[in-house]
């Protein structure tokens, strides 16, 4: 029963060791990656039933008991976030045909599509912090190889730099690591978190804290240290890049909603209202590299690093309807930025250009796509019938509630630029004359965007089903809220 | 002994930081490797350096140096060991494709 909590990482890890076998054969591939994610996704659905059905799964491998073990923790957030990671992996594997992929496929994309998928899985289950940070290897190595798959010049070049900074950012881990060992003298989250309640965070704690906020914030793209994001997830494959924005990012603002409301949460005037400021310049320079450009790719690209923005602006709050909007955030945020990405793709596939200038009239051609595009620009700011709504209008509630004013005025008006540079993308490219794109012919993207309307489907239903998942979001911040619970579950006495 | 030790860590530290911010790319490369010495000797030490017996059983032995430092230490060696192998393979490819390993000039241009 609690080996549920280890099959959404083995299920992927043995698909990719399978679809190494499979290299070759690329049908045989496409077909069995389709079966392994809807297989995943079956999986990761049962262990969601389970875990609100039955409470938290905690497996200690190998029996070992729980603070000298590895501990696997599957709670609501965990597995939530692990069935949205295998709605994403199941629509890219039914777009994967269709992406243009060409010679990458028989170049070991698929175990590379699974290892990512494993990396990120595990990032979201485990209970102990260097395995956290091994997992992060796990995901950011597959990430490195899909970057870099195809060899294309400017792909080379973003690559080391994406190398480079994610490197970095792991040693200063490892280093954190080291420092919160020798400071509490254990990795497992439940026991650090008990050991730093005991000592009553002293200031080296809150400075370790710190440190591993800069790490997480990192991965995150939270607003110093988003540099490296926008041109390094604009040169792969629409597909990669889908799988990036959705996934990667969110791993990092999901440690860090695990550290600050586990263990890091008896300074919260220093380190929480520090947030506060840091989500609102998030999303002021988000917003504005996503204006700035005319690159559809770089448009959604950037459109990452506000999202991020208001997930952290929940932790920052730290109340139970701020937390609540943060957790149903991330889940639509997933969902949508995967729709986007794949979206952009195949916009820029019958466009044959990322430049916007150079597109125009395309809904006379593609009615479809603009549609789609349209929906997705109102989910991503936030129109009430899509889920955008209600995890920002619990973020703005949490604010008005203890008092952030200026936060949640920033959050509204960032909401309505992001609007802006979407619609931007709908009304310069799709809106004009039926002539303006005679030129290029009619390509087929039936199978492409049957994953986009799949994924946009969600976020209504996220949205209009409201009352469904509300309940849901709003028992995980109680959660969050009380790392008792946490603890408890762990470490039983 | 753990303070020299961490004085030296912090050597490492700088020297690699240093390497970090240079135009080529193989001294970038170096400071990374330099990066992770830095880290893995800084988990030696905040391990505590104890002068006990090495961590395998021997009758008669009860005071062992701590084994979980160590264990993470090999993990990250692997790790950061993989990654250096990838990113040596990338900066020759990238020097090759791009005919350049001068950081400078690999920055992108705004309309590509």
């Amino acid at each position: 029963m609690s080996n549920l909590a280890v099959l959404p990482i083995i299920i992927p890890l043995i698909s990719a060791i399978i679809l190494i076998f499979f290299n070759s054969k690329v049908k045989a591939s496409r077909i069995l990656t389709q079966l392994f994610s809807l297989i995943g996704l079956g999986v990761s659905g049962y262990v969601v039933w389970q875990v609100v059905a039955n409470g938290t799964i905690v497996l200690e491998t190998g029996e070992w008991i729980a603070p000298y073990g590895i501990i696997l923790v599957v709670d609501t957030l965990a597995a939530v976030l692990v069935l949205t990671t295998n709605i994403i992996s199941v629509a890219g594997a039914f777009y994967a045909p269709y992406a243009g992929l060409g010679e990458k496929e028989n170049y070991y994309f698929y175990p590379f599509y699974f290892f990512l998928i494993t990396g990120v899985s595990g990032a979201f289950i485990t209970g102990d912090l260097f395995n956290l940070f091994v997992f992060f290897e796990v995901l950011l190595m597959a990430s490195y190889a899909l970057i870099v798959l195809g060899g294309e010049k400017v792909q080379l070049r973003e690559s080391v730099k994406y190398l480079l900074v994610n490197l970095f950012s792991s040693m200063l881990f490892v280093t954190a690591v080291a420092f919160l060992y020798g400071t509490v003298g254990t990795i497992n989250i439940a026991q650090v978190a008990q050991r730093v309640q005991e000592v009553d965070q002293q200031g080296i704690l809150t400075t370790i804290g710190i440190l591993l906020f800069f790490v997480f914030a990192t991965k995150a793209a939270v607003f110093p240290l988003y540099y490296w994001l926008p041109n390094s997830y604009i040169v792969p494959n629409p597909l990669v890049s889908a799988l990036f924005g959705a996934l990667l990012t969110k791993v990092g603002i999901y440690s860090l909603i695990r550290v600050f409301t586990l263990i890091f949460i008896h300074q919260i005037d220093l380190t929480h209202d520090l947030f506060i400021w840091i989500a609102g310049l998030s999303m002021i320079f988000g917003v504005i590299g996503a204006l700035s450009t005319n690159n559809v790719k770089l448009i959604i690209a950037y459109n990452i690093i506000p999202a991020i923005g208001y997930i952290l602006m929940g932790i920052g709050i730290f109340n139970q309807e701020a937390l609540s909007g943060s957790v149903y955030y991330l889940i639509q945020d997933m969902i949508v930025k995967a729709a986007l990405f794949l979206l952009i793709g195949i916009i820029v596939y019958v466009a044959g250009t990322s430049d916007l200038r150079k597109m125009n009239g395309l809904i006379h051609h593609y009615p479809l796509l603009g549609w789609l595009l349209f929906i997705s620009a109102f989910v991503l700011a936030g129109i009430p019938p899509f889920s955008g709504f209600i995890g920002k209008l619990l973020l703005l509630e949490g604010a008005f509630r203890d008092g952030h004013i200026i936060i949640a005025i920033i959050g509204l008006l960032t909401s309505l630029l992001i609007l802006y540079s979407i619609i931007k993308i709908f009304v310069r490219g799709f809106w004009g004359d039926k002539e303006a794109m005679e030129g290029i012919e009619k390509k087929p993207i039936k199978g492409m965007v049957a994953p986009v309307i799949f994924l946009l489907l969600l976020t209504v239903i996220l949205g209009v089903g409201a009352e469904f998942f509300y309940p849901i979001a709003d028992s995980i911040a109680a959660y969050l809220l009380d790392p008792e619970i946490y603890i408890d579950s762990v470490m039983k006495e | 002994m753990e303070i020299i030790i961490l004085i030296l860590a912090g050597v490492l530290f700088a020297t690699a930081i240093y390497n970090l911010l240079q135009k080529q790319l193989f001294r970038i490369i170096i400071g990374t490797v330099l990066l992770s010495h830095g880290a893995h000797l800084f988990i030696l030490t905040m391990g505590k350096l104890k002068r006990g017996q090495p961590p395998v059983l021997t009758d008669g032995v009860t005071d062992y140096s701590d084994p979980l430092p160590q264990a993470l230490i090999l993990t990250s060696i692997v790790i950061s060991f993989g990654i250096t192998a990838l990113l040596l393979v990338l900066a020759y490819r990238t020097t090759q494709e791009n005919k350049t390993d001068n950081m400078e000039e690999l920055r992108g241009n705004s309309n590509e």
